[in-house]
């Protein structure tokens, strides 16, 4: 063992100091000879025909290399977006699925719908040129709000789907829910909305095509989080080039939070450019097309009941919700507000009856897809304020409640699908308890007071579920793609390692995790361990980074690969030292004789497996293992957070003056980044709670399409947070690791929501909470209600 | 961006020679660069009169303080001079933008694009400050005319905004989430012609003068002087980062605040 870099060390970054220094290799920073720039024409209208299209005086425009447009899209034969994930309606219907061309042909649905792409010699001829086409259209009636969508008589997004309805989905036993809720002893029903988000990813999306028409070979360079499922769907689906021509590369990439998973228009039509145009084509989003066409997250309109008995004990948990979709579907929008949602409704509780609907609409919005958390905080949102205005209505600490419904047998099969492997529920509170000093509470809040601030205090006690699997198990609920990982572990004649992992790196710090794992368990120095990834030429294939797998399925992956590694390093010991095999143990850098002075140095190991002079009979020469890790069941990580605000009565303006996480990750490989991780989740939590919100108007023009207007939280938004784990390491995989990506972004916009609501003596409140919200929450609880 | 010619004028004289047909004055450029790169301005020429001395600096007597037009917000937030003479000025100043914003931007940019949430503005108005510009005096209550309006003329340049030192004033801001502009700014001022407060982030028009707030305020200068006063709604304006009656409230909330802290 390596102590000071394995499992558990708080090993600096060995990525950051290429970014420090700005030497980082981004998309945008690749540049090839011969390279054209493209340039959308995006529609400046939230629904309309495509009356007809006049490129004459772009083509016409200086530096321009080509117009190209739907039609020739459509005859060069470029598939249709596809969404990847396949979800069934109550009534046995399959979900209506709409065309979306990259480059749209007759119709536009949503305000930045790409036209037409202008590919020209630098991007300000590009996008001069763009300016000079003339697209005529023909205005339609536009939505944006998916109830009011489902209204008769809204206007009609897809033609195939009547009524914009993509699916009508249930999961659990709604008589019997129904039934539960009709004994409770106190029913709380609440209108809950989640407000829309945009990802925001430092790093716009780009993409750089580079076409070889001696090969008929296209390399695409990409922002992408999944560059192998990038690959795939392209020669699949979209048909721009086969497989085994095209080679993804996802190279530095700053920053997903999600909406780097998908294929985008843009992609497709670079690539397509290429060949059309013999040039490499290269195209960088910049923030107001960000703005306007990254899928946006969330965007929830939920109504939920649930009921409880005389000790408030849960009896039934009901939730319709009503999931905007946008424009078209995403590549996995479907599975976002039903299995990772949804089957996250029980929490932490042990419920017996839960139902749930949810009806997937089209409206002329950008589409929406998973945001860091996906699903999850939705539900994780519903369930916590569920309990914190049930606890308030029934004159019960909140804490309290919880505590009696926590689930505190494992494995726990709940009602929606999932199967909790392990947790640790209630010393998860305990811990936040003490670390948010919550006994002292009251003493905080009579001295805010004196300074005539109103001081709250809210509690979330999330789950969520990281690492989605197995493979046969998502395929079954219609997922069209395994959700393994594959790695190779490849040591080299010297002995220093390359590993070539299918997760991707973008701001996660893998190249420092994965090596971690390695130089400790086989005591080498962490600079002879490489972390090589997104490239689909290195690596063998992947399935990406997202819904916090990159530990548990990644690198379970890897540790597969070494397990093999390792049984061969011993068995070329064994045979060189004259020793059984049994006997052989690996560490500090040496492969020894156990309670022997007899050993290898783990070079010489190396080195003999490739020079090949003395090896066991039959075994082949070389080091070099692969996996394919196939999980056996999602990863469970929880915890409890608990928010303090402030709130000014007067304007309504809220601090988050105090907040504590304590999380259940398992093992922990690197505290220092987990901690990150948690950091950056709770910012994107209260932002969420606090600022966020994107905004359309009634005609479908996007109202907050910059930073002028779209609220990102800054570091004087958040405090110093208080962060504390607890331990229950995951039976399911080699490690025990749970996941930490996501927990932050989920279990925080319930905790600070609920602060507000107790420091404001109201339940009824929306986010983002802004000031002028939680001023008029204010003034709505001071107001008698009427005619009681 | 549009190509553009850039010129780097070195006295006023020659700037304004330089202003003709479809040329702009930078002066700072903290909202026509970005309008250019929306390609929402298109200038044919930039004069960038930033460099020009005779903008430049701070004077300070006991009557008045003479910023230059050039002056950035950075340099009157960290004056010594104008801390002592207006120091909510200094404040107001200090809270505009971020960093980078204040060590570009620059007082006149602010006031000739006269945005209606912009900062300065409130500080011209409430404090009863002059414009100077290369033709003539502009008093404030005279130089906003309405939403990104002024009363310069086409080629007319701002050398100067001379501040009268006040008795005491305040300035207080509720910050807008995102731009941070003021979603609601208020400077009250007490002056030799009397009570002023400019209110600033609210107005469907820009820039006013709250008269009912100043007619309490000249009664008592105090905060609970403006308790009981209700703004009215009608010249608000409601966006989606706060409606009319929202701003109202807090228009006299942060008035009072402001009067709290008038010095």
């Amino acid at each position: 063992m390596n102590d000071a870099v394995g499992i558990g060390a708080r090993v600096k970054r060995k990525e950051d100091r290429r970014f420090i220094i700005g030497s980082g290799r981004y998309t945008d920073d690749i540049r090839h000879d011969n390279q054209a720039y493209a340039a959308f024409v995006r529609s400046p209208h939230a629904h309309a025909k495509v009356v007809g299209i006049d490129a004459s005086a772009a083509e016409a425009s200086e530096g321009v290399v080509a117009v190209l447009t739907g039609r020739q899209l459509v005859d060069d034969k470029i598939g249709n977006l596809i969404c990847g994930w396949a979800i069934t309606s109550r009534d046995g219907t399959p979900m209506k699925m709409g065309p979306w061309s990259a480059l749209a042909t007759d119709r536009v649905r949503y305000v930045g719908d790409a036209v037409v792409a202008v590919i020209a010699d630098t991007p300000a001829l590009a996008r001069r040129a763009a300016e000079k086409v003339v697209v005529e259209y023909e205005e339609l009636p536009a939505v944006v709000s998916a109830t009011r969508a489902l209204e008769p008589g809204a206007p009609q997004v897809h033609d195939l789907a009547p009524g914009n309805l993509i699916f009508d989905w249930v999961i659990g036993d709604e008589a019997a829910t129904d039934a539960g809720l009709r004994q409770a002893a106190h029913v709380t029903e609440m209108r809950i909305t989640n407000n829309r988000l945009s990802p925001n990813a430092m790093e716009p999306r780009s993409a750089l095509a580079v076409y070889d028409p001696a090969e008929g070979h296209y390399t695409l360079y990409t922002t992408s989080q999944n560059p192998h499922v990038a690959r795939l769907v392209l020669s699949a689906f979209y048909n721009v080039a086969p497989e085994n021509k095209l080679r993804v590369v996802a190279p530095d990439v700053g920053g997903g939070f999600g909406s780097k998973i998908y294929i985008y228009p843009e992609e497709i039509t670079c690539l397509w450019a290429s060949m059309k145009t013999g040039r490499s084509v290269k195209w960088t989003a910049d923030r107001s097309e960000a703005f306007m066409t990254d899928a946006h997250g969330r965007d929830h309109d939920t109504v939920a009941r649930m009921g409880f008995d005389k000790d408030g004990r849960i009896t039934g948990f009901r939730v319709d919700t009503v999931a905007n979709l946008g424009a078209y579907m995403s590549l996995f929008s479907s599975c976002v507000p039903t299995y990772l949602y949804a089957t996250l409704l029980s929490g932490q509780y042990d419920i017996g009856n839960i139902f749930c609907n949810v009806k997937a609409v089209y409206t002329n919005t950008v589409p929406v897809d998973a945001y860091r958390g996906a699903g999850r905080p939705e539900a994780c949102y519903v369930i916590e304020r569920m309990m914190e205005t049930a606890a308030r209505e029934m004159n019960m600490n909140p804490a309290e409640l919880r505590r009696r419904n926590f689930i505190t047998q494992f494995p726990h099969q709940t009602p929606v699908i999932m199967n909790y492997d392990t947790g640790g529920f209630g010393a998860g509170l305990d811990a936040a308890l003490r670390a948010a000093d919550v006994a002292s509470f009251p003493a905080r809040k009579a001295e805010a007071a004196r300074r005539g601030k109103l001081r709250g205090i809210g509690y979330s006690c999330y789950i969520e579920a990281c690492g989605i699997a197995p493979s046969a198990a998502v395929g079954s609920l219609g997922a069209g793609v395994g959700l393994w990982e594959s790695a190779e572990v490849r040591v080299n004649p010297v002995g220093t390692i390359e590993v070539f992992t299918g997760s991707h790196s973008h701001g996660q710090g893998h190249e420092t995790t994965f090596a971690q794992i390695i130089a400790g368990r086989f005591g080498l120095p962490m600079e002879n361990i490489s972390i090589i990834h997104g490239d689909t030429d290195r690596v063998q294939f992947g399935m990406g980074t997202y819904g916090s797998r990159s530990g548990a399925v990644g690198m379970s992956a890897i540790v597969k690969a070494m397990d093999k590694v390792e049984a061969k390093v011993k068995k070329i010991a064994a045979h060189a030292l004259e020793a059984a095999e049994d006997d052989i143990v690996v560490e500090g850098g040496a492969v020894k004789v156990a309670g022997t002075d007899r050993q290898m140095l783990w070079h010489e190991v190396s080195l003999a497996a490739y020079t090949g002079h003395n090896l066991p009979a039959g075994m082949e020469p070389g080091l070099k293992e692969d996996s394919f890790y196939d999980p056996v069941n999602f990863t469970f990580p929880a915890g409890t957070y608990i928010a303090e605000v402030e709130v000014d009565p007067d304007t309504g303006v809220t601090e988050v003056v105090r907040f504590t996480a304590a999380d259940d990750f398992g093992t922990l490989i690197n505290p220092m980044i987990v901690e990150g991780q948690v950091h950056g989740g709770i910012a994107q939590g209260i932002g969420q709670a606090l600022l966020e919100n994107v905004v359309y108007s009634e005609n479908g023009q996007l109202m907050t399409g910059s930073y002028m207007d779209y609220a990102m939280p800054r570091a004087d938004h958040v405090p110093s947070y208080t962060i504390e784990h607890t331990t229950t390491p995951c039976p399911g995989n080699p490690l025990g690791i749970k996941g930490c990506g996501e927990a932050g972004a989920i279990g925080s916009p319930p905790a600070v929501i609920n602060a507000i609501t107790d420091a404001i003596g109201n339940n009824d409140l929306q986010m983002p909470a802004t000031p002028p919200v939680v001023w008029a929450a204010i003034r709505a609880a001071a107001r008698p209600a009427a005619a009681a | 961006m549009y190509a553009t010619t850039y010129h780097r004028p070195s006295s006023v004289e020659e700037a304004a020679r330089l202003l003709s047909g479809e040329a702009k004055i930078l002066a700072g450029g903290q909202t026509l660069l970005p309008a250019m790169k929306l390609h929402l301005a298109g200038p044919s020429d930039l004069v960038d009169i930033r460099r020009i001395g005779a903008l430049k600096g701070i004077k300070a007597d006991r009557s008045a303080v003479t910023i230059g037009a050039a002056t950035t917000h950075f340099e009157v937030a960290s004056s010594p001079d104008i801390r002592k003479a207006i120091p909510a000025l200094a404040t107001l100043a200090g809270w505009i933008g971020d960093p980078a914003v204040r060590h570009v931007g620059t007082i006149g940019g602010s006031i000739a694009n006269n945005d209606p949430a912009a900062d300065y503005p409130a500080g011209l108005l409430g404090l009863g400050a002059t414009v100077v510009t290369n033709q003539r005096e502009i008093a404030a209550d005279d130089f906003f005319t309405g939403l990104f309006s002024t009363a310069l003329e086409d080629g007319e340049i701002i050398t100067a905004v001379r501040f009268p030192v006040p008795k005491r004033a305040g300035y207080e801001k509720l910050r807008h989430p995102a731009s941070r502009f003021a979603l609601v700014g208020v400077m009250v001022a007490e002056t030799a012609g009397g009570v002023r407060v400019a209110v600033t982030g609210s107005g469907s028009d820009g820039v006013f003068r709250a008269t009912e707030l100043e007619a309490a305020l000249a009664k008592s200068f105090t905060a609970s002087a403006l308790a009981g006063i209700t703004i009215a709604t009608d010249r608000l304006m409601s966006d989606i980062h706060g409606d009319a009656a929202y701003r109202a409230n807090a228009i006299r909330v942060i008035a009072q605040r402001a009067v709290g802290s008038a010095k």
